[in-house]
């Protein structure tokens, strides 16, 4: 094994690493909001691609306008999501919360097999297939837009919370649902938000990701999995920690099936995963005492 | 009232706790002697329920030591301070809101059964003669207590008052030799106060040391032995209850909380 | 009563332990009655379809009080339970199958590998909580299921394996008969439901529910937790070891890893909050209904996730207390509609 093999299993493991930080950052915009994993949030980012290789291959839009459209679509069904399903029973335990948002994503899957058969469907790569050379690794252009579309993403989602009133609402109802409604801040529109959010976020990733794995109507589960892993392992509820712990799970799952076993692959995360827990029970940047 | 000089069943030296800057306990020695009532008084905030979290290893202590019986308490588990015969009741009365107040007196015995999982499932070695013999202690305990009408009601349903008896009741079935108590008569009107007073006495009657957190002052003074008076994570003051009735520094720690009547 | 009450308090107590009493022996009869059924149904059910859905009520009813013990009563989630059930198949199908034991030994050394696994598991994520639990368990859950998938040489990968049949001191329970298999499998039903009955109304299973309300208080009273919840954990595995080992030598005698996924983890936690958590009862009604409805999907084609992704949503969203307390709200409700209906008639009238 030499030095450059690992570095190309880095690169290349940086860039799932990136979609599973956005699918991480998409659960931690609900956990926050709700308390709620949503587990069809892998849903999302099967729908961004499906959608927009359809739009492409069928209605022959522009790239740009496709992405807008597929963003917009999984963003009202992320809408309709809460609507319909989660808000009627907010205030149920942990497990029926989980068995719901399970149920949606079985329902999403089934629907989007109905609608666009078992088949894979190809999305072209951005802006081309020719190779980047790094140090001697090779990358393709569209992993750069995997990262890109994290950093930028990452940087508004920063910026929505820290300087804009909705997202400075969000975080108050996050600490403290509460007080933030003794404030006037309505916790039904900040749950909306977060799910509008999120669903827009996962479809982002399932777009820059779809030029790669080509999209699917069952790719959701396991990278809504990998990604709920992700937000695991960097604490639930930080999005710092969601990003960092997409990144570090992508990295190390590259190498675990470089390395050691590429069949193993899909569990390597989850080992990592268990390990982490063990070590530290909330995460890598979670709050000492773990689950609220 | 009991001898004077029994020997001291709990040894508490130089404890001390802090939760981030803010000093909980500080340095605070005091011992427990056999047969004895024993309050821990002391403003809000003086450390009477931290120093219960440390005893029972609920929370770990930043210094100190804790002698029970020939025993170090302050690294054991809880439950493992539970088996050394130390038992406790809590400030917002913990009972198991799903269960009957019979199966919660029934959990009490825990520590006295023998009965495992596999024994239990396959009725085996005793399991049933077990499990019967302590449904008739639990319910013996009940009526002693006066509740026994309640045995078969779901614990979620219990007044306040009767929520204390039975978490009383819990607790002595797991047979203590010392009883943590922490305000046993929040909450209680005057009636049940009272009667949670006899309930103290006749817990050290039957050979149960008590060591008691309370706000209620005539409740203190009319049933300890012996008051320790903390305030603000440090010793101020111990003795019996004339003495501290009539203390300065006492007096001045409660300007403004309450009388000492 | 109550008058009674005040006067004498003895006599109420007798009468409190006759109503605990006479509530034990209910329960007895239930399971009794529960007995009955099963040896009389076969005879009122000819069809050997539904003898087959009903050997499959069976399995599911067991892994489902053993997920019940769990989280129900101890109040643990996992969302991984079919990998236990995977294990307990995949043992007692390889060692009967490739290493030729009798199907009885490969059960026992099933059963033995499951607990150790779920011990070894359970030791150290049973330290966690809430979602950090529910996702260690789920990972767990994964991993089997890739091991199974990949691991060709011992599992026959997702092509799956052949199994054999049960033989006992010679005798085959043969796999064109199914009413054998039914009641061998409902024999088991029956024997895991005493022992679960037993076991909740005793120390150990008063030393769950205790820590699924309080873990403070149960450890106050000596009870220690860790050690108890991963006793639960291994027991439940233990349950879904049989369902598996049953499983694998059923008349189909074949395994693959489908049925060992995150979707049977799913439906098992369905079954289980169904039914209505910690109760005797409650995995009977979920295991029931679930398995119906997987059953009655199937024709559907297409659409059958569809509709059971909805339904899923649908009886969370109506009755997250359960199938048991949701009729009962649903009773309520339908009582005080009928109610205001009348007055609002008897008003219109005056």
């Amino acid at each position: 094994m030499t030095a450059v093999q690992v570095w190309q299993f880095f690169l290349s493991g940086l860039t799932t690493g990136g979609t599973y930080a956005l699918i991480a950052l998409g659960f931690s915009l609900v956990y926050n909001a709700t308390g709620v994993i949503n587990f069809a949030q892998g849903e999302f980012v099967m729908l961004g691609g499906m959608i927009t290789a359809t739009a492409i291959a069928a209605w022959g839009l522009p790239l740009w306008l496709a992405a807008l459209i597929a963003v917009a679509i999984t963003t009202v069904v992320g809408l309709v999501l809460d609507r319909a399903a989660i808000r009627p029973a907010r205030h149920s335990s942990v497990v029926v919360l989980i068995i719901i948002t399970v149920g949606a994503s079985i329902f999403i899957r089934g629907l989007a097999s109905i609608i666009w058969g078992p088949n894979e469907r190809p999305l072209p790569a951005f802006s081309g297939e020719a190779p980047i050379v790094i140090f001697g690794a090779t990358i393709t252009a569209q992993s750069l837009w995997v990262l890109g579309a994290t950093l930028v993403t990452a940087l508004i989602m920063w910026a929505i919370f820290e300087y804009t009133i909705v997202g400075k609402a969000m975080r108050a109802c996050a600490i403290n649902p509460h007080a933030a409604q003794l404030c006037g801040i309505e916790l039904s529109r900040m749950v909306s938000w977060s799910f509008a959010l999120a669903a827009a976020v996962g479809a982002i990733a399932g777009i820059v990701l779809a030029p790669i794995t080509m999209a699917q109507y069952n790719v959701g589960t396991m990278l809504g999995l990998k990604g709920f892993c992700a937000a695991i392992l960097g604490g639930l509820g930080n999005g710092l920690g969601g990003i960092l712990g997409g990144l570090v799970l992508g990295v190390l799952e590259a190498l675990g099936a470089g390395l050691v076993s590429s069949q193993y692959k899909d569990a390597i995360a989850f080992i990592v995963l268990i390990i982490v827990l063990l070590i530290r029970p909330s995460g890598l940047l979670g709050r000492e005492g773990g689950d609220p | 009232m009991s001898a004077p000089r029994a020997r001291a069943l709990l040894q508490v030296s130089e404890l001390s706790k802090t939760f981030g800057g803010l000093e909980a306990v500080s340095d605070v020695s005091f011992e427990v002697r056999e047969g004895q009532i024993k309050a821990l008084i002391g403003p809000n905030g003086a450390g009477k329920t931290t120093i219960f979290n440390l005893l029972t290893s609920v929370l770990p202590a930043d210094a100190g030591s804790a002698q029970y019986d020939g025993h170090e308490l302050l690294r054991l588990p809880t439950y493992r301070v539970a088996a050394l015969g130390i038992g406790r009741t809590f400030q917002t009365s913990l009972l198991f809101d799903q269960m009957t107040v019979l199966e919660n007196v029934m959990v009490g015995h825990h520590l006295h059964g023998h009965t495992n999982m596999i024994t239990a499932a396959l009725r085996i070695f005793g399991a049933s003669a077990e499990e019967r013999e302590y449904r008739e202690l639990a319910m013996d305990a009940l009526g002693n207590a006066g509740l026994a009408d309640l045995a078969g009601r779901p614990a979620s349903e219990l007044p306040i008052g009767q929520r204390r008896l039975v978490e009383v009741a819990r607790a002595l079935a797991s047979e203590p030799r010392l009883l943590l108590m922490d305000e046993p008569a929040a909450g209680l009107n005057m009636r049940e106060t009272e009667r949670m007073g006899e309930i103290i006495q006749q817990t050290r009657e039957g050979g149960v040391t008590v060591l008691l957190v309370e706000h209620d002052m005539s409740l203190v003074m009319s049933i300890s032995d012996e008051i320790l008076v903390l305030d603000g994570g440090r010793r101020l003051a111990e003795g019996p209850p004339e003495q501290i009735r009539n203390d300065e520094r006492v007096l001045a720690a409660y300007l403004g909380e309450e009388a000492l009547d | 009563m109550n008058a009674t009450a005040e006067t004498q308090p003895q006599p109420v107590a007798e009468n409190e332990a006759l109503v605990m009493a006479r509530r034990r022996r209910a329960q007895k009869l239930q399971i009794l009655s529960l007995f009955a059924l099963v040896i009389v149904l076969p005879l009122a059910v000819r069809n050997s379809y539904y003898i087959h859905v009903i050997i499959f009520i069976g399995l599911n009813l067991i892994l489902a009080t053993g997920l019940n013990l769990l989280m129900g009563y101890a109040g643990q989630v996992s969302l991984g339970h079919a990998a236990f059930f995977g294990i307990g198949a995949y043992a007692s199908g390889i060692l009967t199958a490739t290493y030729g034991w009798n199907a009885w030994p490969a059960m026992l050394a099933a059963l033995v590998v499951t607990c150790l696994v779920a011990w070894l598991v359970g030791r150290p994520t049973l330290r966690l909580k809430g979602h950090y639990l529910a996702m260690a368990t789920l990972g767990v859950g994964i991993i089997v299921s890739v091991v199974l998938r990949q691991w060709v040489d011992l599992t026959g990968g997702p092509a799956g394996m052949k199994t054999t049949g049960i033989t006992t001191f010679g005798w085959e329970l043969r796999s064109d008969a199914d009413v054998h298999y039914y009641y061998f499998v409902w024999g088991w039903v029956c024997v895991l439901t005493i022992l679960f009955a037993n076991l909740v109304e005793s120390r150990p299973g008063r030393a769950l529910r205790a820590l699924h309300d309080s873990e403070l208080a149960a450890q106050i009273l000596g009870i220690d937790t860790a050690a108890f919840k991963v006793r639960a954990f291994v027991i439940s595995a233990a349950y879904a070891s049989i369902a598996g080992t049953l499983y694998a030598h059923s008349s189909m005698r074949f395994i693959s890893p489908t049925p060992f996924g995150f979707q049977t983890s799913i439906a098992l936690l369905v079954m289980v909050v169904l039914g209505g958590q910690g109760t005797l009862w409650g995995p009977v009604v979920g295991a029931v209904t679930i398995t119906f409805i997987q059953e009655f999907l199937r024709p559907f084609g297409e659409w059958e996730i569809v509709v059971y992704g909805l339904i899923l949503m649908v009886l969370m969203v109506v009755m997250p207390g359960g199938l048991a307390r949701g009729l009962g709200m649903l009773w309520h409700w339908g009582r005080e509609r009928v109610g205001r209906l009348r007055a609002a008639r008897a008003g219109g009238g005056a």
